[in-house]
């Protein structure tokens, strides 16, 4: 089974939802023109990132009648979507989320678990942190979602993997910084490396969309991309330009690359549960 | 201890120049206006506007005292010929003049304060004429230090060197085509002649990079630089300045009263809603 992902890095608006939802089905609208199935945007992609105390005033339900997933979900009549936006629950706590819209439907909602709050980041301040890392169901297998920070704690994605995800999406809005000699910034290299490395620990598929674009002295550095299950990059855009990435992802290879090296089979879960345990009860 | 400041000259031309024009437009405007002062950065800061920006949408702004050295006003004319920008000649000798010479015992530091902040004064005058915004030329070196005057020379709408220390201007300099003499020549505040910023200073910008670099970006203790083989009384000096200087560093402190107050919990962006 083939999938045709695309990955979708542009740069938003600060808190006008208006205008980053244009430029949302703007970009559905080129990725169906390639016959993609499946665009992931990046974190917060409908509100931007450094949002302070915009916070309130952009949260949204993923709902039929909300004004802003109402043309997406309808748009997820013609292929699967993956938006960020600010999740807002009836108790009123403000989460980063992804949503995973197909059919017209909400399949899943992924609250950000780690919210970065050191140097320059400052989401703890205004976030409520997710408490679940799940995998799920979608038409092209079990899909697991990360966002930005959640995939520097290993045990997020690890979790997944055991939940059963054999392909990675994970979305950011990484600030780009660590100018040296080399021709990449640091958070760049930092964030590939982490990338490529759980294709190979977990031989699945991981593809990471990360926006573009500046917000005051910040910027972001795009570089989508999609590793396979070998460890092997299949795809990558352009740095600091709005690009659509659209890769063609083999997933027989997961099935071939398991019968090479079976990681999966010969994970000890019950040998991590008992330390785990035995860790934890100190 | 071999400390590298080398960045990658294309890509910081790619991000200052994406900054710059982004940000301005962002604001509402697509023009610049900069105080060339015939030195280095400004030289930097004017040549990435012109890249962000185009020539016609850069102005240059060369501003003059009595005393300042004609060299300086003759290289930041060689800027504006090489990039082709628009440029004024106004002298400020007439406008500080009546000020300085109020006082008879007035201190050098005092002058240049003085004439510093009337060169601002001039910049914001000439960015409501040009309907631009003001593009900032201190680097970081001298912000952290803070070797500048506090409304005066570090005022500006935004600032695309400031993360690069001396030394790494001078690199993306080359990049850029500046002049060599002006990449070469000491660096000066040209407040009264024969000024320069290391005699000044005390230390040379090679060796305060490198010290600077790992205090600030490296998080070295004052242990680790004695370590790293660095100079007691030099550490003490740099870091002294670096934290005395702090306030320049920030907006000034409004004392709270309300449950809401600008500065602490009145939070956004300036970028806010665009």
């Amino acid at each position: 089974m083939q999938l045709s992902l695309a990955l979708a890095q542009i740069a938003t608006h600060l808190g006008d939802m208006k205008a980053n939802l244009d430029k949302h089905l703007d970009f559905i609208k080129q990725a169906k023109a390639r016959k993609a199935d499946l665009i992931v945007f990046p974190e917060l992609s409908l509100t931007g990132y450094a949002l302070q105390d915009i916070v309130a005033g952009v949260a949204h339900r993923p709902v039929d009648d909300d004004p802003i997933f109402k043309p997406l979900l309808k748009a997820s009549q013609d292929l699967d979507l993956v938006v960020g936006f600010v999740d807002e629950d009836s108790r009123h706590r403000f989460y980063i989320a992804s949503a995973y819209l197909s059919g017209g439907r909400v399949l899943h909602v992924h609250h950000k678990v780690y919210l970065p709050t050191y140097a320059l980041f400052d989401e703890g301040r205004f976030f409520a942190r997710g408490d679940s890392v799940r995998a799920f169901d979608t038409r092209f297998g079990r899909v697991g979602m990360l966002i930005c920070e959640d995939f520097w704690h290993v045990s997020a994605p690890y979790l997944l993997w055991l939940d059963g995800a054999d392909l990675f999406l994970f979305s950011s809005a990484s600030p780009g910084r660590g100018l040296n000699e080399h021709d990449k910034l640091e958070s760049a290299h930092w964030v590939e490396n982490v990338n490529q490395s759980y294709s190979n620990f977990f031989t699945s598929f991981v593809a990471h969309s990360n926006r573009i674009g500046y917000e005051d002295g910040l910027n972001f550095w795009g570089g989508a991309t999609v590793y396979d299950p070998n460890g092997d990059r299949i795809a990558h855009g352009p740095y600091f330009e709005e690009a659509l990435t659209v890769a063609t992802l083999d997933l027989n290879q997961v099935r071939r690359t398991r019968a090479r090296l079976p990681l999966l089979r010969d994970e000890r879960t019950a040998l991590v549960q008992s330390e785990l345990n035995r860790i934890l009860s100190k | 201890m071999n400390i590298d400041l080398a960045i990658n000259t294309d890509l910081a031309r790619k991000i200052l120049t994406g900054f710059l024009k982004t940000e301005i437009n962002r604001a509402g405007f697509t023009r610049a206006v900069i105080n060339l002062s015939g030195g280095l950065d400004s030289a930097v800061s004017c040549a990435l506007a012109v890249e962000a920006l185009g020539a016609e949408n850069v102005l240059a702004l060369r501003l003059p005292y009595r005393l300042s050295s004609p060299d300086s006003l003759e290289h930041a004319q060689w800027v504006i010929d090489q990039f082709k920008v628009r440029s004024e000649t106004i002298e400020i000798t007439e406008m500080v003049d009546p000020l300085i010479e109020r006082d008879p015992k007035i201190s050098e530091g005092r002058r240049g304060n003085i004439m510093a902040r009337e060169r601002m004064i001039v910049l914001y005058d000439r960015t409501e004429a040009f309907k631009g915004l003001a593009v900032g030329t201190s680097n970081k070196t001298e912000i952290l230090l803070g070797y500048s005057t506090l409304w005066g020379d570090m005022a500006s709408a935004m600032n695309p060197i400031g993360d690069l220390y001396k030394t790494q201007v001078r690199q993306l300099a080359r990049a850029l085509n500046i002049p060599q003499p002006i990449i070469d020549k000491p660096p000066s505040a040209d407040l009264w002649e024969g000024q320069t910023d290391e005699s000044e200073l005390g230390f040379t910008y090679e060796e305060v990079d490198k010290l600077l670099y790992l205090l600030v970006d490296e998080r070295y203790t004052h242990q680790d630089c004695l370590d790293a083989g660095f100079d007691e009384a030099f550490i003490h000096k740099v870091v002294g300045c670096v934290q005395r200087s702090q306030f320049k560093r920030m907006m000034p402190p409004i004392a709270k009263l309300s449950n809401r107050t600008v500065g602490y919990d009145f939070i956004y962006l300036r970028d806010w809603g665009t």
